[in-house]
């Protein structure tokens, strides 16, 4: 089978599985008893074993194979989870992902065995006998807990696991009796059915949904495990269990089953009054005594038969520790989105060419017209924003693998540090979210490494031995800001001035007239490093200037704020897309420009007269505050439509502390952009960022302010 | 489908646009043109060199454009009804707009109808706009060798 054309579902998928299983690894290190966890990494590492077979990886799904076991042993209670033990399953870890990297680059796993972890592995599970001898007393509670824990141990535990027909661990309520009885009236038959996929299968989901129309087409499904809503979201493994009742005979349900592709087999049988009979005992004692039934419930350590347990009270039970709800999603090609934004940008361009040419003739018969153009309106801006929204995705995706991150640096730094994450489900463009995960690395191991002192250190100076990361992300208006923040020593403003002159960055006469805020401003300058030691993690002066150099290029800025002692927070503002923005519309000459209203400060009106001369260049005062400003006509050489004797209009924009003047002839008004590039021809004008489509089509280029001050 | 055109590729003939640019007629291969458009507003992009005229919207992406005439060095276009912009997309460079007199017809030359010229100009600045000539019945048409015409000298 050529898999090649998987190959991009691959790589997402076992990229998905791994971030599942580091964060569910890390969950298991706080809490080695949650059965939870240990099944969804069970179900993860078993899913990586069943796609690495398929593309054919030989030594992934070793590896992954490998570490099944280890799980499987520890959910059926045979192995206790060590912090040793856990160490190796990071490494296990970082070894699929270096198979993956190698796969996405040479589409070959490469010829690293990684024999050693294997090894590991397998010692892990050979050390088990002495765990088993353990006191029987942990078994029992094991056992305890498992039946507690809900059906995924359950059903380990029940009699029929090991058959292939697992349908008999479905709990027949007395629903399902009394209907069974009506049923059998009506001549129609229940059936138990197991179905198995293919392993090799990749559409699992599509697959079941198919069998699950076969049967709906011959019948009735009454229940499923499991549940349908599971099995939609591909959470099963490789075979699902039906309750199906049909007048149809069993062969030829069975028939209907496998008629679908990819299916390996189905098992079952018609049940009978027998598979009731418990069921039946049950509910009558059930209804006899619905208070005792309830404690049962309650206790739910052995109920005498399965189906008194109630559903209910068990998903409370669970409740607590439940998995994160899996978005229903479909991977779609940025690429696509970008020309759905092109054909809706056009439908709006197209739109406003007719509001334009309808207002020109008012005549009364238009005002059905009217109406529906105002329509056309609201249609198109709503579906603009659901493009918009489209293309936004949470920066969670980013983010989640720091704690692990962070966790590995406690143990190479030796240090005691905790990450605390919030607004992880903050929002922002896709291409920004992409970018944004190396700037932010940066950032907090500068506060791990440069930032958080010593356990020994903090102890003496009256801190908590732990040191505290935070990593905060919201929006604000137009922007989004993610800051990290550390209770680490904060930044040493006099090493800092004193590095600079030593290094030569800066003369000891400058560095007099420095603000602080300037001094650790110099932070961001290439190869600058205040840590002496330089250690694997930081400090070889590359990072800082790297992620600013990248966040701007993102159109975003980066600030710090530190007290000396205390600690630092780092803060980056984004704005939320690229591909839209707030502009002023202005008139320079006859050409239309757009400028960002991000930069945007205020809007005057200066006579030619507030203008002097300082070092031959024009500047202007405005509340105490000596502006430079730019004759924009200058800049993009036309002539000015205005005659020197005129009030000019200052558009006064913002670099950082900076601001500058920035003359232009009128204004049109704010306006909401698309932002389209030049292309590769036109890149060589610095000062302009981009262009625009307006209403009427025309292109606008678009002002980049910062380049201009 | 893809049999079919590798075998009229063997067949060795070429589909050419036949442009005017003054007197002179010009080919360009078909297989580079995207579209053509009429002439429509311009916007001009400051601090580039002129004979970028600027950029026009193409249905909703921004497509720069040149006049073919500046950068051969002949004098600045005369803006008819019959002025065309032909859009031409290069794998390397992306998509860009050549401004033409005039659209004439569609030829289609047998390879053996096309003569390479050899350039008489050895100066290094020159640059050879035109890769061949094909013989079209009586007229000559010069092909144009788009690499030369799409290429920003740096």
């Amino acid at each position: 089978m050529d898999v090649s054309q998987y190959l991009e579902i691959f790589l997402d998928e076992t990229k998905e599985h791994l971030q599942n299983l580091n964060t569910q690894i890390l969950e298991l290190e706080q809490d080695s008893e949650n059965m939870d966890t240990v099944n969804e990494i069970f179900r993860a590492a078993h899913s990586l074993k069943g796609m690495a077979g398929t593309m054919g990886y030989k030594r992934m799904q070793n590896l992954t194979h490998d570490m099944e076991n280890v799980f499987s042993e520890v959910r059926n209670g045979n192995i206790k989870v060590q912090p040793g033990m856990i160490d190796i399953l990071f490494q296990c870890l970082d070894a699929l992902e270096g198979y993956l990297a190698a796969i996405q680059e040479t589409s070959d796993e490469g010829t690293n065995d990684n024999e050693n972890l294997i090894k590991a592995l397998n010692d892990i599970l050979n050390s088990k006998g002495g765990s088993v001898e353990a006191p029987a007393k942990e078994e029992a509670k094991e056992e305890a807990k498992a039946e507690a824990s809900g059906d995924a141990k359950a059903s380990d535990a029940a009699p029929a696991s090991d058959s292939k027909e697992k349908w008999q661990e479905i709990k027949l309520t007395d629903t399902e009796k009394d209907l069974f009885a009506k049923a059998k009236e009506e001549g129609q038959h229940f059936y138990g059915i197991t179905v198995y996929i293919q392993e090799s299968c990749i559409l699992k989901a599509a697959r079941a949904f198919l069998v699950f129309k076969a049967l709906e087409e011959r019948g009735e499904i009454l229940l499923s495990k499991p549940s349908t809503q599971d099995i939609e979201d591909e959470k099963f493994e490789f075979d699902f269990s039906l309750i199906v009742v049909s007048k149809d005979s069993f062969d030829n349900i069975k028939e209907a089953i496998k008629s679908v592709s990819e299916i390996e087999d189905a098992f079952g049988r018609e049940l009978t009054d027998a598979d009731f009979g418990g069921a039946l005992e049950a509910s009558e004692e059930k209804a006899e005594e619905p208070a005792e039934a309830k404690e049962e419930t309650h206790v739910a350590a052995a109920p005498k038969a399965p189906a008194t347990t109630d559903n209910a009270a068990k998903a409370g039970d669970k409740k607590p520790v439940a998995k994160p709800v899996v978005n229903r999603t479909v991977r779609v090609d940025i690429e696509k989105l970008d020309v759905l934004m092109n054909l809706v940008s056009e439908l709006i361009i197209a739109k406003n060419s007719l509001v334009s040419s309808t207002s020109s003739d008012d005549t009364k018969q238009n005002s059905n017209f009217n109406e529906q153009i105002e329509y056309l309106e609201s249609v198109t801006t709503n579906l603009h924003e659901s493009v918009m929204k489209v293309r936004m995705v949470p920066i969670e995706s980013v983010v989640s693998k720091f704690p692990r991150m962070i966790r590995d640096m406690q143990k190479s730094l030796n240090k005691k540090m905790e990450l605390h994450m919030s607004g992880e489900e903050t929002e922002l463009d896709r291409t920004v979210v992409d970018e944004i995960g190396d700037p932010l690395m940066h950032l907090l191991r500068n506060s791990a490494d440069h930032g958080l002192e010593s356990a020994e250190v903090r102890k003496e100076r009256g801190k908590p031995e732990t040191g505290n990361i935070y990593l905060d992300a919201y929006q604000d208006g137009n922007n989004v800001v993610i800051e990290v923040r550390d209770d680490g020593n904060g930044i040493d403003v006099e090493k800092v001035r004193d590095k600079a002159i030593s290094r030569g960055t800066i003369t000891p006469e400058q560095a007099e007239n420095m603000s602080d805020k300037e001094i650790i401003d110099l932070l961001f300058l290439p190869s600058f490093s205040t840590k002496e030691v330089v250690s694997e993690i930081s400090g070889r002066g590359v990072g800082l200037d790297v992620v600013k150099s990248k966040i701007e290029a993102l159109s975003g800025e980066v600030e710090v704020k530190s007290k000396l002692g205390e600690g630092s927070t780092w803060t980056v503002r984004l704005p939320l897309t690229l591909a839209i923005i707030q502009a002023l519309m202005v008139v320079v000459g006859n050409e239309k420009y757009a400028i960002s209203l991000g930069s945007i400060q205020t809007i005057e009106d200066i006579s030619p007269s507030e203008i002097k001369l300082v070092q031959n260049k024009e500047v202007i005062q405005l509340r105490g505050s000596v502006i430079p400003i730019i004759r924009l006509s200058n800049v993009v050489e036309v002539e000015s439509t205005k005659s020197p004797e005129d009030n000019l209009v200052v558009v006064i924009v913002k670099k950082g502390d900076r601001l500058a003047g920035l003359v232009v002839d009128e204004l049109i008004g704010q306006q909401e952009i698309v932002i389209k590039s030049l292309g590769k021809y036109i890149s060589k004008c610095k000062f302009i960022s981009g262009a625009t489509i307006l209403g009427d089509g025309e292109v606008a280029l678009i002002l980049d302010a910062n380049a201009l001050i | 489908m893809d049999e079919l055109r590798t075998t009229t590729n063997e067949h060795d003939t070429t589909q050419y646009i036949v442009i005017k640019i003054g007197e002179e007629q010009y080919g360009i291969n078909i297989a580079f043109v995207d579209n053509i458009v009429r002439m429509q507003h311009i916007t001009r992009v400051p601090k580039v060199p002129a004979y970028l005229k600027g950029v026009i919207n193409l249905r909703g992406i921004v497509v720069p454009v040149m006049s073919l005439r500046l950068k051969m060095g002949l004098e600045e276009d005369e803006i008819t009804k019959a002025t065309r912009i032909i859009i031409l997309k290069n794998e390397a460079a992306g998509t860009i707009g050549i401004i033409v007199d005039e659209v004439k017809e569609v030829i289609t030359l047998d390879n053996e109808q096309v003569e390479k010229v050899a350039t008489t100009d050895n100066s290094p600045d020159h640059v050879n706009f035109v890769q061949c000539v094909g013989k079209c019945g009586q007229d000559l048409v010069s092909i144009l060798d788009l690499n030369a015409v799409t290429i920003e000298k740096e």
